[in-house]
Order: C-alpha cells, then sequence, then structure tokens
C-alpha cells in the first residue's frame, strides 16, 4: 500500500502514507486497533485481558469507578490503574513502564508525553476542571471573593507555580490583577488542602473536584474569575501497550456518555 | 578502649566471605548515588545551583539543621544523661517514648506536632509558628533528637560509672562531675550523635511538608525544593539531591576530623 501511493507523485497522498505508516507502527499493524482513539463504541470484537491505565492522581476516585463498571460491561477485562502526578507518569511512561493508556491532569505533560514518542494516535480532551477556593469548614477569616485572599492576616495557601494548580493560580492572579503573597506554595493539591482542612491556613487555592471530593473537611468558595481559567484533561493509548484494542475501549468508555456521568457529578466539566 | 582491643582481634579473624558481604552491602549503598551522579547536566550544573531559589533552600537548610542540632544537644544530652544513669520506674518505656520519632513515618510526626502547635491543636496556636522558619526547626529537632539520645545513652552505659565515683570520692560535685568527668568520657559519642542528628534534619522532609509548608527562603528547606524542581525540571533536582548529597558529606567529613582527636586522647 505504501508502495503504490508513493508512485502517484501527489504531496497528499505522501502525507497520507506517512500517516497510515505511523498509525501501522503504532498500533503494530492491527488493523482493528489502527484508530483508537477515534473508535466511538467498544468493538463487536470482545474486550479481554488487563488493560493498564495510567492517570492523573485528581482523577483517583472518578476512573476507579469507571474502571468497576468498565469490567461490569466487558466480562473478561480487567483494568489497572497507576495513579500518580501527571509528569511522573510521563517520566514512567518515557522510561518503558508498561501501559495501554495514559490519562494526563493538563495538556503540558500530554504534550511532554507525545513529544517523547510513547503515545499513539492523537489524544482526545475528556474533561475540564477549574479552581476554586477552599476555606476551613465555618469559614473563619470570611472569604467571599478571590480579592480576599489578598487582604493582610489573611493566611493563603496555594500550588507552587511549578505545578499545575499553582500555574492555573498565577493566570488568574495576572487575569485578574490581585496579587497574592501565600504564606506557602506546596508541591502538590493535597498538601494545599491539608493545610486548609487542618485550619492551619485561611483559604487555599484548589480545583473544583479537590474541594467535592474533600467532602465536609473543607468548605468551597467558588469565584467567577475561574472560568478563565480551563484546566483540560486528555487521554491517549500508548504505543508500547499490550492490549490496543482494550486501550481503546476504555478510552471510547471515558470519552462516551458513562465517563461523562461519573466525571460530571465529581465536578469535572465537559471539555 | 573497648574499640581498640575489639578491631585488633578483628582484623586476625574476621572470615573472608564477610568482606564478600560487606563489599555488596556497600555497592548497594554507593551504585544508585553513583548512577544519579551520572544523569547530572554538568554543562547547565553551575546555573542550576546558584539560581536564587537553589541558594535560598540552600541557606535555609544549614541554617535551620544547624539550629536544630544545638536544640538536639541541648535537650538531649540531659535525656541521655537520665536514662543511662538515673533507675526509676517505667524507664523502659519513657526510652520507648523518645525513641517514637525514629519509627514514625516523618508525615505522621507533622501531623502530631500540627496537633499541638496548630491553629487548631492542643495550644489553640499559642505559639503561632505555621508556615514560619521555626516550625521547620521544630520539625527537624523532633525527628533528630532520638539520634543524640540513643548513641549517647548506649556510650554512657558503655563508659560505666567507675571515674565519677572516684571524682566524687575526691570531693567534686554533681555539676562538676558530669562536666569534667561524664561528658569528657563521652566526647566522641556526642560529636558522633550530633551528626547523626544534623544529617537527619538536614535529609528532613515529611515533618516539614506536613508542619511547616513550603516557602521560597522561609520553609523550603533543600529536600523541599528538590521535591518541587523535579515536577518541572529534573536537571535541576538532581544537580541540587548532588548538593545535598556534598554538603551531608562535608559535614560528616569535618565532624569525624574534629571529633579524631577526641577518640584518640580517650582510648
Amino acid at each position: 500500500m505504501k508502495g503504490i501511493r508513493m508512485k502517484a507523485r501527489s504531496r497528499l497522498a505522501i502525507a497520507g502514507a506517512a500517516l497510515a505508516a505511523v498509525l501501522l507502527a503504532a498500533t503494530g499493524c492491527s488493523a482493528d486497533a489502527s484508530a483508537p482513539a477515534a473508535s466511538p463504541t467498544p468493538t463487536k470484537h470482545a474486550i479481554t485481558g488487563t488493560i493498564t491505565v495510567f492517570a492523573a492522581a485528581s482523577l483517583t476516585k472518578t476512573f476507579t469507578e469507571l474502571g468497576r463498571e468498565f469490567e461490569k460491561t466487558n466480562p473478561g477485562s480487567t483494568v489497572t490503574f497507576s495513579f500518580a502526578g501527571s509528569s511522573d507518569l510521563v517520566t514512567q511512561l518515557s522510561g518503558g513502564a508498561p501501559a495501554d493508556v495514559f490519562a494526563s491532569a493538563d495538556e503540558k505533560n500530554m504534550k511532554k508525553a507525545v513529544d517523547a514518542g510513547v503515545t499513539s494516535g492523537d489524544p482526545v480532551d475528556f474533561a475540564t476542571n477549574v479552581l476554586a477556593i477552599a476555606v476551613p469548614p465555618g469559614n473563619p477569616a470570611h472569604i467571599t471573593a478571590w480579592a480576599d485572599l489578598a487582604k493582610p492576616g489573611v493566611k493563603t495557601v496555594v500550588c507552587a507555580p511549578q505545578v499545575p494548580c499553582g500555574a492555573a493560580t498565577a493566570t488568574v492572579e495576572t487575569n485578574t490583577g490581585v496579587k497574592l503573597s501565600p504564606v506557602s506554595q506546596e508541591s502538590s493539591v493535597t498538601d494545599v488542602l491539608g493545610k486548609v482542612s487542618s485550619g492551619e491556613a485561611d483559604a487555599g487555592v484548589v480545583y473544583v473536584t479537590d474541594v467535592k471530593g474533600a467532602g465536609k473537611s473543607v468548605d468551597s468558595v467558588p469565584f467567577p474569575e475561574a472560568k478563565d481559567v480551563v484546566n483540560t484533561y486528555p487521554i491517549v493509548a500508548i504505543k508500547q501497550g499490550q492490549n490496543a484494542t482494550g486501550a481503546a475501549a476504555f478510552i471510547a468508555y471515558v470519552t462516551g456518555p458513562e465517563g461523562k456521568k461519573v466525571l460530571e457529578a465529581a465536578g469535572f466539566g465537559t471539555p | 578502649m573497648t574499640g581498640r582491643k575489639a578491631s585488633d582481634a578483628g582484623a586476625t579473624g574476621i572470615p573472608g566471605w564477610i568482606l564478600v558481604v560487606a563489599a555488596l552491602g556497600a555497592l548497594f549503598v554507593l551504585l544508585p548515588i553513583v548512577a544519579m551522579v551520572t544523569r547530572v547536566n554538568w554543562a547547565q550544573f553551575g546555573a542550576l545551583i546558584t539560581s536564587q531559589e537553589s541558594v535560598d533552600a540552600l541557606l535555609l537548610s544549614l541554617r535551620t539543621s544547624l539550629t536544630a542540632t544545638l536544640a538536639c544537644l541541648v535537650l538531649g544530652i540531659p535525656m541521655a544523661v537520665v536514662l543511662a544513669r538515673v533507675p526509676f520506674r517505667g524507664r523502659g518505656l519513657v526510652r520507648a517514648i523518645v525513641l517514637l520519632p525514629l519509627v514514625l513515618p516523618p508525615v505522621v510526626g507533622g501531623l502530631a506536632l500540627l496537633a499541638l502547635y496548630g491553629r487548631r491543636g492542643l495550644l489553640e496556636g499559642a505559639i503561632p509558628i505555621a508556615f514560619s522558619t521555626p516550625a521547620v526547626i521544630i520539625a527537624q529537632t523532633f525527628v533528630a533528637l532520638p539520634f543524640l539520645v540513643l548513641s549517647l545513652e548506649g556510650a554512657l552505659r558503655t563508659t560505666g560509672e567507675r571515674y565519677e565515683a572516684v571524682a566524687a570520692t575526691l570531693g567534686a560535685g554533681p555539676s562538676s562531675v558530669l562536666f569534667r568527668v561524664t561528658l569528657p568520657l563521652v566526647a566522641p559519642a556526642i560529636v558522633s550523635g550530633a551528626i547523626l542528628s544534623f544529617a537527619r534534619a538536614l535529609g528532613e522532609f515529611g515533618a516539614t511538608l506536613t508542619f511547616a509548608g513550603s516557602l521560597q527562603g522561609t520553609t523550603r528547606t533543600l529536600p523541599l525544593e528538590i521535591y518541587l524542581q523535579r515536577e518541572t525540571d529534573p536537571d535541576a533536582a538532581v544537580a541540587l539531591s548532588l548538593v545535598l548529597i556534598a554538603v551531608a558529606i562535608a559535614v560528616v567529613a569535618v565532624a569525624h576530623g574534629a571529633g579524631e582527636p577526641l577518640r584518640r586522647r580517650t582510648t
């Protein structure tokens, strides 16, 4: 096929051939898995075997639930998860870690994975998340708006700008012109939540889904400026995966109605 | 004294296989460090470790670890003397409690400190140290103290009380005996205990993260900076790790050198 198209000296055809070659190579020449992300429904083939999913830590609750549902719908399949920070997962994938699917908490880390050449097919966006202000129960410092975080005497904890939630926080600061003087810049959302739920901090900037997942231990103060800084979660199949059919089916499940339902219940938005 | 005898006997009587296992043990520790050194981006090394963030973190780490070591000496020497010399009911239990930070995961230590000093802790924030450098020092002292107590108490027991008894019969008061007999006899153990405490304080991560937070120049020590840099800049994280190792080795070497004359004198 490649050879024949090469003879027709059309640029388009060459580009198409190159794409086909990449896809073939990427999926180990398995015809029905050549477009994993695009397949809308689980195929006629029975989905069996183990599907290994590397997913961002913020997806722990939702993906665990989706995995269980997926196994029920596809008897004979097993979904195993490895949850960690997206950048850790990319490092592991680049190092050859065995995975079939990768779900990132941001586009930056997905780009790193794509650039490292470990992905197969195009990433698909499946969820969005926005920031929210978390306060200790009862809101002792009476935080009602973003600008309150910058008031003197208010102990605000944020994520460090190096991690996605911190980058988003910095963007809100720029957009609103309200610079914060945080008492701590933590390495992860969980550490920010911990400082708030223990009452050490008056407020913390985290994601809507984190506040929702923390239950009664923190209260949430939504702020309108958050909607301008949307964080997008992409998902993709992994080239060195052992179960391309399973990977495609799981991605279809997450991006399909079942996935949307579970993700929305957890506070995620639709891309 | 006993140490010299034991090593003389050992030099002639060591079975060959033990050398092989010892070498394997040394490699087990050394190889991961060597592997990390191979990852260092030497072209960027200077720039990576002289960035403002790195320098702040290093200076903060040195400052807090040294203060924590001093606190360990002030609190730990009396604790060790009491545990080694004063017989009382429940001594075993007290020793177990003193050593508790040794076996606690550091994060648990941090949570415990929060439960006491935190705004909603037992003291209801009477000492307002949240997110401040003193919180870092408290966390470091908490985890490092057992190292000093443990090594010093052992040395005090090994030395015995003969010289102290003699000094007392010659008319020396208790404080005079403590400062002029007891402590000089165990000076090498004080030095090595202080080194262990300093090393532990320097590497402290979990309790600091949980209890003190992470702000450049105030609470973000070198281990926290490494943990953060790893997110975006693995090269910087590796370079800083190497700095941490170098500092640890330098401190141990210097302190060991300082302790050597003391050791020779008492042997």
